[in-house]
C-alpha cells in the first residue's frame, strides 16, 4: 500500500531579496514498511523534503500525500527524529519520552506504560528517573526515539539523527535503530549526508540532485543472501557496488 | 594450640575492622600532591578574604583616625565612631527600622511586581512577531530614557506613596522585559520545531518549553532586577516620600546632619546586599528544581 506519495512537488523559498527554488518537480512513492534513505549534495532541501512530508511547511506547487489524503498540518501518524536529541534539562527521562503524548493530549497512564515498555525494551530501564545530562550522546538519541514511538507513528522521519554523534556510537546506533524500526514494523525515511550509512539501513536509497533539486536516482537495494543487519551489510560485495556507484553519481554532481 | 584463645581472636578482628577503617579512606584520600594543590587553593582563599577585610578596617581606621587629628571636618565626613553612636541612637528610638523595613517592604513589592510585569510582556511579545515588531521602537525610547524625569508625573499621578512605586518599576521593567524577551529568543529553534513536529500549540510550546527553558535567564534577570528597584525606590523616596532610607538621607542632608546621612547609607549598603543574596538563594533553589545546577 502507499503511505506517502508526492506529486510534482516544487518548493520556492522567497525573501526580500530574492527567490530560491529548493525542489523542482519531485515525484515520489513510498510503500508501507519501506525503509527509504536520500543522500545529496549539502543545501540540497534533503530536510526540506522531510518537512514537507510532516507537514509543517507546504509545498509552492503539487501534493503531498499521506494515506491517500492531501497533508495539511503536522499529521498524527508521523514521527519526527531530528539531529539532536533535545532532550529537556528539567524533565527526568521518563517525562522527556512523554512529551510528545503529552502533547498530543494521548492518555497519560496508557502513554506511561508504553514508554515504560520501550525503555526496558532498548535497554534504558535503569536510567527511567535520571537526568538527560547523566546520558551519553548515544543513549539520549535513543531515548529521542522513543519519545517519537511513544506517539505510535506509522511513519518516521529521521534527519540526520547520527550526525552529532561519534563514529563508533553512530555504527552501533544506526544498527540498533534500524533493527528497532524494523521490528516495529514502521515505515522510514532517513536523511543522511553519509553514503554507507544510507546504504547499509535502507531498502531504497534515494539520490537527490543540487539545487534546484530534483530526485536523480533511485537505488533499490537487493543481496542475494537476504538482507544482512546494517552493520554486516557493509561486508557484502553488493554494498560496494552501491557505494561506488552513488559515490560517482554525488561526485559529478559536485564538479559540475 | 588447639582451641584459639578468644582474646587473641578478639585483638586480631579489632585489627582487621581497624585496618579496613583506616584503608577505606585511604582509598578515596587524595594523593600529596593533589593535598597540596588543596592546600594552596585554600590559602589563596583565604589570602583573599583576609585582605577584602583589612581594606575595609584600614579604612574605617583611617577615617577615624582623620577625625581624630582634625585632618578632616566631621561636619562635613562624619567618622566611624559618630555613625555607630547615631545607628545606637536611632536604633533605640526605633525609626531606624522603621525606615529600613519601609524601603525594603518597597523594593520587594516592585522587585515582584516588575518581575510579574516584565515577564507577562515578554511572552505578549513571543506570542506575536508583529506586536513585537510595532513596540520595538517605544521599547527603545523608554529604555533610552531616564526614568527619574518621570518623578513629577508619578507624584502627580499616583500620590506621594504610590509614586515611588512608580519609579521603582518603572526603572526596573523594561530591563526585564528586554532580557526576558531576549532569553526567549536564545531558546534554540529547533526544540520549537521538535515540539511543532507533535503538533504542539503556542501555549503547549510557552508552557512546555519557552518558560522551563528560561529558569537561567529568569535567575540572571532577577539579579539585575532587584539592585534596579532599589535604585528606583530611594529615588521615588528622594523625590517625594515621609518615610524609608531614601527619605532619612535627604533629610539628613537637608538639615546638614552628616551622622545621619551616612548612617543611612551605612544600613543602605547592608539592605542591598541582603536583597541580592535573597534573589541569590531564590535563585539557586529554582535553578535546582529545575535541574539546571
Amino acid at each position: 500500500m502507499t503511505q506517502i506519495e508526492l506529486r510534482d512537488v516544487s518548493l520556492h523559498y522567497f525573501t526580500p531579496k530574492e527567490e530560491t527554488k529548493a525542489l523542482q518537480h519531485i515525484n515520489l512513492s513510498i510503500q508501507e514498511g519501506e525503509f527509504i534513505s536520500i543522500v545529496g549534495p549539502s543545501g540540497c532541501g534533503k530536510s526540506t523534503l522531510l518537512s514537507l512530508i510532516s507537514g509543517m511547511i507546504k509545498p509552492t506547487e503539487g501534493d503531498v500525500r499521506l494515506f491517500g489524503e492531501k497533508v495539511k498540518e503536522p499529521s498524527k501518524r508521523i514521527g519526527y527524529m531530528l539531529q539532536h536529541d533535545h532532550l529537556f534539562e528539567w524533565r527526568d527521562i521518563l517525562n522527556n519520552v512523554l512529551v510528545g503524548a503529552e502533547i498530543r493530549g494521548m492518555d497519560r497512564q496508557e502513554a506511561k506504560d508504553r514508554a515504560l515498555h520501550l525503555l526496558h525494551r532498548y535497554g534504558l530501564g535503569e536510567f527511567v528517573h535520571h537526568s538527560p545530562k547523566q546520558l551519553s550522546g548515544g543513549m539520549r538519541q535513543r531515548v529521542a526515539l522513543i519519545r517519537t514511538l511513544v506517539v505510535k507513528p506509522e511513519i518516521l522521519l529521521l534527519d540526520e539523527p547520527f550526525s552529532a554523534l561519534d563514529y563508533q556510537t553512530r555504527l552501533n546506533l544506526s544498527d540498533e535503530i534500524s533493527s528497532i524500526l524494523r521490528e516495529q514494523g514502521k515505515t522510514a525515511i532517513l536523511v543522511t549526508h553519509d553514503i554507507s550509512e544510507a546504504i547499509s539501513m535502507a531498502d531504497r536509497v534515494i539520490v537527490m540532485s543540487r539545487r534546484p533539486s530534483t530526485i536523480q536516482s533511485d537505488y533499490r537495494m537487493e543481496y542475494s543472501n537476504g538482507r544482512p543487519s546494517p552493520f554486516c551489510t557493509r561486508e557484502t560485495p553488493e554494498y560496494h557496488t552501491y557505494f561506488n556507484k552513488i559515490w560517482r553519481e554525488l561526485e559529478e554532481n559536485v564538479r559540475t | 594450640m588447639s582451641v584459639p584463645n578468644p582474646k587473641v581472636l578478639s585483638t586480631s578482628s579489632n585489627l582487621a575492622t581497624e585496618s579496613i577503617a583506616t584503608r577505606v579512606p585511604n582509598r578515596k584520600s587524595p594523593s600529596v600532591r593533589y593535598q597540596s594543590y588543596l592546600r594552596k587553593q585554600r590559602h589563596h582563599y583565604l589570602s583573599i578574604r583576609l585582605v577584602q577585610w583589612l581594606v575595609l578596617i584600614v579604612f574605617l581606621g583611617v577615617w577615624e583616625l582623620a577625625a581624630h587629628m582634625n585632618w578632616i571636618d566631621t561636619m562635613l565626613t562624619s567618622k566611624p565612631s559618630q555613625i555607630l553612636a547615631s545607628f545606637k541612637e536611632l536604633l533605640i528610638k526605633g525609626d531606624i527600622l522603621h525606615h529600613t523595613w519601609v524601603t525594603s517592604k518597597e523594593t520587594l513589592l516592585g522587585f515582584i511586581i516588575s518581575m510579574l510585569i516584565g515577564t507577562l510582556i515578554a511572552i505578549l511579545l513571543w506570542s506575536s512577531s508583529f506586536l513585537s515588531a510595532v513596540v520595538e521602537p517605544y521599547i527603545v525610547v523608554l529604555n533610552a530614557l531616564p526614568k527619574v524625569a518621570l518623578g513629577p508625573i508619578f507624584y502627580i499621578w499616583l500620590g506621594d506613596r504610590l509614586s515611588i512605586y512608580g519609579m521603582a518599576i518603572a526603572i526596573s521593567i523594561i530591563v526585564t522585559v528586554i532580557m526576558v524577551q531576549s532569553g526567549f529568543h536564545e531558546i534554540s529553534k529547533s526544540k520549537m520545531k521538535l515540539m511543532e513536529s507533535f503538533g504542539a500549540t503556542r501555549w503547549q510550546m510557552m508552557r512546555m518549553v519557552l518558560l522551563p527553558a528560561s529558569i537561567p535567564n529568569f535567575v540572571a534577570t532577577m539579579k539585575v532586577n532587584v539592585g534596579l528597584t532599589l535604585v528606583g525606590v530611594i529615588m521615588g523616596e528622594f523625590l517625594s516620600s515621609k518615610a524609608g532610607l531614601g527619605f532619612l538621607i535627604t533629610y539628613g542632608g537637608q538639615v546638614f546632619q552628616m551622622n545621619l546621612v551616612m548612617t543611612s547609607i551605612t544600613l543602605l549598603a547592608v539592605l542591598s546586599v541582603l536583597m541580592y543574596w535573597l534573589v541569590n538563594m531564590a535563585g539557586k533553589k529554582m535553578q535546582k528544581i529545575y535541574h539546571f545546577d
